[in-house]
């Protein structure tokens, strides 16, 4: 069996001393940053993204992705002790977790969160290994105006998924197609908007974008609030689950699988997404919905397991289609150029034990990361006290020397604090930094299959509608849009980011 | 209604989604625009700058009509010094070599933060700068002058 073969490729990639390395390490350290709230995946692989440079692609793709579904198990620990969301792909946890860790059942949460992620994570490398391929084969027989229809539905998806107003999140798409376009125009060779200077003929580095932005706006932001963490550092004793806590948790466990397994493909979706929606359904579908907010465990059990599986699957789109539906993975895509590998169909046929290698660390990175978070979980708790002063210099240190080191380069330094200042400033005017990011990615992109598109139908736009993939495409599009618009979605829309 | 509006997050957002707007395409009319057939490189971004300024135009109409939150700006203090923390690292590397300029970054970061102890920043200084010179200088190898050039 074909699968069967490149599976074994890829184990035989994953599992080599210096990969299983770097998975380690990749994890620990996204167990590491999920725990500490503050600091996310975001701004992570940013600052990792100088460092792989020097490591092998397939090393470098997985230590990045082991931060991030390692994120996902760490930010459920500090949601159920601490109250705070490590990451805010578990503030729902916090909901259930916490109340449970009250009760004297921190325990059960941990360990039914960590074996739900755990089990998700498993199906979710399986799904990968099995949609991937035939996705990609769909995607060969893309053209340009596939392509464009295809980045455009990415974009209107991160509009529908930012938070706050739609129209805001619009523009702060179009300005980062704007900061995409910054450089020398790859058809005619003319320098655009770089206002004569040479450090800007070659763009605007992605890491600057993404770690001004995500890493020092966020720390402006963190320094504002007041510190305060109570740990609640009440033993957590007997991490298994009790008999009666698995039969109620095996379910939700399931179903939050499949949920985000689902919307972490969707563009736009991921793992924040998922974990929402799967504990809406399980508070729909329980016999008792009061029981939720007073520690229940399916609340755990579903939106943890869900926020994994969408972390995973939301790799899908990157991989097959070199488009990314997320924050994250667009700086996968950009850890991927760095390398010097486009991103796109072809990556699976030229490169399969880059593509499978990948795969099959995300199975190994589950296990080390169950390993790693239930016996170790006394050291994560003590890492909580570590006060968030003495954190952010530390921070800002390995950024401003990883920003350095990419061109040695002092201009990309001032050029990230000019990117966080702006970050600053729009995220006091409501304004959220991902779909800006998303639209920087995808911007150079969107033009050229738009020239292209355009100068292969001879200058007649009806192109994107006559082909029809195209236009199923640009029709999803629209239909989300129309969707978010529609009050009673919207409606709910905001209630799902406000809680 | 007056004198209130003007501190409005939308206002603002608004502006500025005009001011970059407008500025992409008043510096796209250098370039050429080409046709739909054959688009130069002024033809997307005068497309998107447009588009973007119609919609901060909206946004900005939008907050005189109806108003949006005021904005809060809680004090200026971690800004200022975050940014100048980089500013001043950037300028102090490639003269005065790492150990200066992480000297002056850290330094300056931990006035921004809420409590400042001397001995702690020192500590967390001297801390830092060995962890940049063993796993950057030596374990990466990368080419960052340490000591200022003589």
């Amino acid at each position: 069996m074909d699968m069967f073969h490149n599976l074994l490729l890829g184990f035989g990639v994953a599992s080599t001393l210096q990969n299983l390395i770097y998975c380690f390490f990749g994890t620990l350290l996204g167990t590491l940053i999920g725990v500490l709230p503050g600091i996310g995946p975001t701004a992570t692989i940013a600052m990792l993204l100088p460092i792989t440079f020097t490591l092998p692609p397939v090393s470098a793709l997985i230590m990045l992705a082991g931060i991030y579904y390692g994120a996902q198990y760490g930010g459920s620990t500090t949601s159920i002790l601490v109250n705070l969301p490590g990451e805010a792909t578990s503030v729902v946890t916090c909901l259930d977790g916490y109340a449970m860790a009250r009760q004297g059942r921190a325990g059960p949460a941990l360990g039914i969160a960590a074996l739900g992620s755990f089990f998700a994570g498993c199906v979710a490398t399986l799904l990968i290994a099995f949609f991937a391929p035939p996705l990609a084969e769909v995607a060969f027989k893309f053209g340009p105006a596939e392509y464009f229809s295809l980045i455009v539905l990415g974009l209107i998806a991160a509009i529908v998924m930012a938070r706050g107003s739609l129209l805001k999140a619009m523009a702060m798409v179009l300005l980062g197609l704007l900061l995409g376009i910054v450089g020398t125009d790859v058809t005619s060779g003319i320098k655009r908007f770089t206002f004569s200077l040479a450090d800007l003929s070659d763009g605007i580095g992605f890491v600057t974008v993404a770690m001004g932005m995500f890493g020092f706006a966020e720390i402006i932001n963190n320094l504002e609030l007041k510190e305060k963490r109570a740990v609640f550092t009440s033993h957590v004793h007997g991490l298994m689950p009790t008999r009666a806590d698995f039969l109620a948790s095996w379910k939700p466990v399931l179903r939050g699988t499949a949920l985000g397994s689902f919307l972490g493909i969707l563009p736009g979706g991921g793992a924040i997404l998922s974990s929402f929606a799967s504990y809406t359904m399980e508070k729909r579908l329980a016999k008792d919905p009061s029981r939720f907010g007073q520690g229940a465990i399916e609340g755990v059990a579903g939106p943890e397991s869900a926020n994994n599986a969408g972390a995973q699957t939301s790799f899908i789109p990157m991989l097959t289609l070199g488009i990314p539906p997320n924050s994250v993975m667009a700086l996968m895509v950009g850890a991927m150029i760095i390398q010097g590998i486009i991103p796109g169909p072809q990556v699976m046929t030229e490169r399969p034990e880059l593509f499978w290698g990948l795969i099959a660390s995300m199975w190994l990175g589950n296990l080390m990361l169950v390993v790693l978070n239930l016996p170790l979980i006394g050291l994560w708790v003590r890492l909580l006290t570590v006060p968030y002063r003495l954190l952010y210099p530390a921070i800002l240190m390995f950024c401003c020397i990883g920003v350095y080191s990419m061109n040695n380069s002092s201009f990309d330094v001032i050029l990230t604090a000019c990117f966080g200042l702006l970050g600053y400033v729009l995220s006091k005017l409501d304004c959220e930094p991902a779909p800006l990011l998303l639209g920087f990615i995808l911007g150079p992109m969107l033009e050229e299959h738009l020239r292209r598109a355009m100068l292969y139908s001879r200058g007649d736009p009806s192109v994107f509608f006559t082909r029809p993939l195209s236009l199923a495409l640009l029709l999803a599009a629209v239909g989300m849009l129309f969707l978010a618009v529609i009050p009673t979605v919207s409606r709910t829309r905001n209630e799902a980011f406000r809680e | 209604m007056k004198g209130r509006f003007n501190r409005d997050k939308d206002f603002f957002a608004g502006l500025i989604f005009i001011f970059f707007g407008l500025l992409a395409i008043w510096i796209a009319r250098d370039y050429p625009l080409g046709t739909a057939r054959r688009m130069g490189p002024a033809y997307f971004p005068s497309i998107i700058g447009g588009a973007l300024a119609v919609l901060g135009f909206i946004i900005f109409l939008r907050s005189l009509w109806s108003g949006s939150e005021p904005v809060h700006w809680p004090g200026l203090r971690p800004l200022i010094m975050i940014t100048g923390a980089v500013v001043g690292f950037a300028l102090l590397l490639k003269p005065l070599g790492l150990v200066a300029a992480t000297f002056v970054l850290i330094l300056t970061s931990c006035l921004g933060g809420w409590q400042f102890r001397w001995h702690e920043a020192a500590l967390l200084y001297v801390v830092l700068v060995l962890i940049a010179l063993i796993s950057f200088v030596y374990g990466l190898g990368l080419q960052i002058a340490v000591w200022p050039r003589l």
